[in-house]
């Protein structure tokens, strides 16, 4: 992965932009000794790193304006960061680059149980969203697996997904405004507490723009009600084949589970290893969960169970309290950090029509023997959105490389079955180069128009989303 | 004299586009007051659905496909548009059938929009004609999808302003086997959004709450399994206590209910603009007091008032110093934005100038 070459003039610059900077924001506010700039070289795609030219940590929605407007007028690049917890290099700096964090902005400031909001600021991390609500009863619901880390805004860049998305949506289904604060240092105000905004939907291309078009400082957010309570079964079927048809069934048959999760032999065999949870040696296995009171738990198991039969499962298991769904999703939680015991491992992000779960799943053991790489599937069944661990070896001379190819021919296949490059993650840089696959010229064309409007001068977070030959002339400010 | 174009196809319809100069009108089944006065586009020549994955819950259609049709198809497999698109004939007065294109087009959601999400959120893919006759695709036809951005969102609701939608993906959900509507009766707006507003911060997953001015009866709707609504409908009663007059209906009364509130059947007949006001919830009782107004149905918990009021009124007159949105349904040339700001209206125009630099898509809407 490639990234493009600093700009040297800009770089000549540091001391009169850094000095610019400080005396606009409060004294503790921007930093750029090497040595504590060093923490902000890279995010959780960590095979990429680089210092950024300084970084700027604004207490509030006005220091952000003037950041920007700053660094607007300087013509210098500037990377928006929420936690720093994205795999795909969606904050990752260029050495010309100004990193402006909201980490330092996380209060709640509005809690409205009646309107069902909350409003925050977008430092806040997934998981104390729904920690500021829950002694009442309520949650936040968009849970991807790093919510204990990451941050609101990084959520709203990439259109955060998580396990429970098949009931609830993603963040852009539970995002109902935000304050974005423009390359230009205009702080808008988009949609609000009510459901309908005025004229165009800013707000849905907002989120998922992967901090290209503004800093989201502010977010409101849909909070619900918890339900009664969860209960998960597991099922062992001898073929991915087979588990896919029970999917697709349990679905037709009009019964919505908030989860149905699904791992693949080596999966099943690393994570025993680990965590010994007692799962089946199977081909496939799947753990979907149902939510409501317990007689609604039991009306859906009952459904689910009877479905599941009709398909020769090797393993049924029914939870019927708190320890036994523990024990149920100890597994499946402990999967990645099984895998990572093993090797190094790079998790794709790519989705799929459900229809083409076993076809797909064939195609890449198939590439795993090609690649000489291994690979283990656990990833989101009902809506298709997989999660391949290919295994390798950082240490090992030019295995990253091959590791990278592999994953590119993976998702290449996933928009070759109808599917996409990420269901979740973003595309970052690590997705970058393959958007020509999924889109025409026209397309993407279409895309950076809107950056186009929002950020002219192409200096948000510039380098990433786009294949850079594409955006080359953009970034060199070529006007459009 | 004013023309109508139809056409058979994207191709022929980008065609037309690539040479098009003057402006036009773009219509699906004209089932909304709307009308400019150029050369109309009828989109319904394109239509048939084009694949249909009930185990995906996913279907993709032609833009010009009648929403009759599409749920027709969706109702042989115990499936639905879980957003419930608002069918607006009656109380418009305008004849012809909805198409999927024109639904999403004007993100037309109904009642269900409260639990399950707006015609927006349903939203996969789309292709559509930009104005210089380029025909783009976005999103795609599976659940989860960040790969690029978001533009789906962006064409919806958009009204034909930025493009012509030529195919659409969506996500359809099961249809509920049974249902009930608890009715609360003799109760006001304050009353009724404190109900409305109590009932949906449940466990109980109400995803239909709506008031009747006139009638000053909130109806508050469950649906899912047999056993599963009865215990529901049962804790609801709990909750709302003893003092209140409550009545359930259940099943086919629920559903015919629910018809009425999806086709404002209870200011159909009345004369006036039909004006479709979204605020916050519990900002609703104090809007109506504001309106003065004596019938209409609030929606959404009480976040959606919709009523028919005197022609002439503008949006921001409605609104006064709430924050929301307001839209005059029946205005020929309606949909004017009701936002002060001039950066964000600056960004509108500067984004319908990008995706239409000729100007020819439905001038004068949105604007």
């Amino acid at each position: 992965m490639e990234m493009p070459a600093p700009d040297q003039f800009t770089l000549s610059r540091k001391t009169e932009i850094v000095a610019r900077l400080r005396a606009a924001l409060s004294a503790d506010v921007v930093i750029d000794d090497p040595a504590e700039t060093k923490a902000y070289e890279c995010d959780a795609l960590s095979a990429y790193r680089c210092p950024p030219l300084a970084v700027v940590l604004p207490h509030s929605t006005e220091e952000v304006a003037i950041a920007l407007k700053i660094c607007n007028e300087m013509n210098v690049p500037v990377v928006p960061r929420g936690a720093g917890t994205s795999l795909a290099g969606g904050a990752l700096p260029t050495a010309d680059s100004v990193i402006i964090g909201v980490a330092r902005m996380n209060d709640v400031l509005e809690c409205d149980y009646k309107n069902r909001v909350i409003r925050v600021q977008t430092g806040r991390t997934n998981l104390s969203v729904t920690g500021a609500v829950e002694e009442d009863e309520f949650f936040y619901a968009p849970d991807p697996s790093s919510q204990l880390a990451c941050a609101i805004a990084g959520n709203i860049a990439m259109n955060s997904g998580g396990a429970h998305c098949l009931k609830y949506g993603v963040t852009s289904n539970n995002l109902m405004g935000v304050k974005l604060v423009t390359m230009q240092g205009d702080i808008l105000d988009i949609g609000g507490s009510h459901l309908d905004a005025d004229g165009l939907d800013l707000l849905g291309v907002i989120c998922g723009s992967e901090g290209q078009l503004g800093i989201v400082t502010e977010a409101t957010l849909r909070i619900l009600h918890k339900p009664e309570g969860a209960l998960p079964v597991l099922m062992g079927f001898d073929s991915n084949e087979v588990a896919g048809a029970c999917v697709s069934d349990i679905i037709r048959a009009g019964v919505l589970p908030v989860a149905i999760e699904f791992m693949d032999r080596p999966c099943i065999r690393a994570t025993e290893a680990f965590a010994g949870a007692g799962y089946p040696d199977c081909e496939a296995l799947l753990i979907v969960e149902v939510e409501g009171s317990d007689l609604e738990i039991e009306e859906q198991l009952d459904k689910i169970l009877d479905i599941a039969k009709t398909h020769n499962p090797v393993e049924l298991r029914r939870a019927s309290d708190a320890a036994e769904a523990g024990r149920i999703w100890l597994g499946r939680k402990s999967a990645f950090g099984a895998m990572g015991q093993i090797n190094d491992y790079m998790c794709l992000d790519g989705t799929i029509p459900v229809s083409q779960l076993p076809y797909v799943l064939r195609r890449i053991s198939e590439l795993s023997a090609e690649f000489g790489l291994d690979v283990g599937n656990v990833f989101h069944a009902g809506d298709g959105n997989m999660h391949p661990l290919i295994l390798y070896n950082a240490n090992k001379e030019g295995d990253l490389g091959k590791c990278e190819a592999f994953g590119a021919e993976i998702l290449k296949l996933c928009v070759e079955v109808g599917g996409c490059l990420t269901g979740e993650h973003g595309v970052g840089i690590e997705k970058r180069d393959l958007m020509s696959v999924q889109f025409s010229a026209l397309d993407l064309e279409a895309q950076m128009k809107i950056k186009d409007v929002f950020d002219p001068k192409w200096l948000l977070n510039a380098a990433k989303v786009f294949p850079l030959d594409v955006t080359q002339s953009r970034r060199d400010g070529c006007p459009q | 004299m004013r023309q109508t174009f139809k056409f058979k196809d994207e191709q022929d319809l980008a065609g037309f586009v690539r040479e098009r100069v003057d402006p036009v009108f773009i219509t699906g089944g004209q089932t909304r007051g709307v009308d400019l006065e150029y050369d109309r586009i009828d989109m319904t020549g394109i239509s048939g659905i084009v694949d249909y994955e009930p185990g995906a819950l996913t279907m993709v259609a032609k833009a010009g496909t009648t929403l009759q049709h599409i749920e027709e198809v969706l109702k042989a497999e115990g499936q639905q548009l879980a957003f419930e698109p608002t069918t607006l004939n009656n109380t418009l007065g305008t004849s012809g059938d909805s198409t999927i294109g024109g639904v999403f087009a004007t993100n037309a959601s109904g009642p269900r929009r409260i639990q399950a999400g707006a015609a927006r959120d349903f939203l996969l893919g789309v292709r559509y004609v930009d104005g210089l006759g380029n025909v783009i695709k976005n999103g795609g036809r599976v659940m989860k999808n960040v790969t690029g951005y978001d533009v789906v969102k962006l064409i919806a609701g958009s009204w034909g302003t930025l493009g012509l939608l030529s195919e659409v993906s969506f996500k359809v959900l099961p249809m509920p086997v049974a249902q009930a509507t608890l009715v609360i009766s003799g109760i006001d707006t304050d009353v009724a959004v404190d109900v409305m507003t109590s009932t949906l911060n449940t466990a109980f997953d109400v995803n239909g709450v709506a008031f009747d001015i006139a009638e000053q009866r909130a109806y508050v709707r469950l649906e899912g399994f047999e056993k599963s609504v009865k215990y529901r409908t049962k804790s609801l009663i709990e909750i709302l206590g003893t003092q209140s007059d409550i009545i359930v209906y259940e099943d086919a009364e629920s559903a015919n209910l629910w018809s009425n509130i999806r086709t404002l059947s209870a200011i159909s007949s009345q004369s006036g603009d039909l004006w479709k006001i979204s605020v916050r919830p519990t900002d609703g009782p104090k809007l109506v007091q504001r309106l003065a107004l004596v019938s209409g149905i609030m929606d959404w918990s009480g976040g959606l008032i919709w009523t028919k009021l005197e022609a002439g009124k503008a949006a921001r007159d409605i609104l006064g110093e709430f924050q929301g949105h307001a839209v005059n349904l029946s205005a020929k040339t309606g949909l004017k934005l009701s936002n002060t700001n001039p950066a964000l209206t600056y960004l509108h125009g500067a984004i319908r100038n990008k995706f239409d630099p000729k100007g020819i898509f439905n001038p004068g809407l949105m604007g």
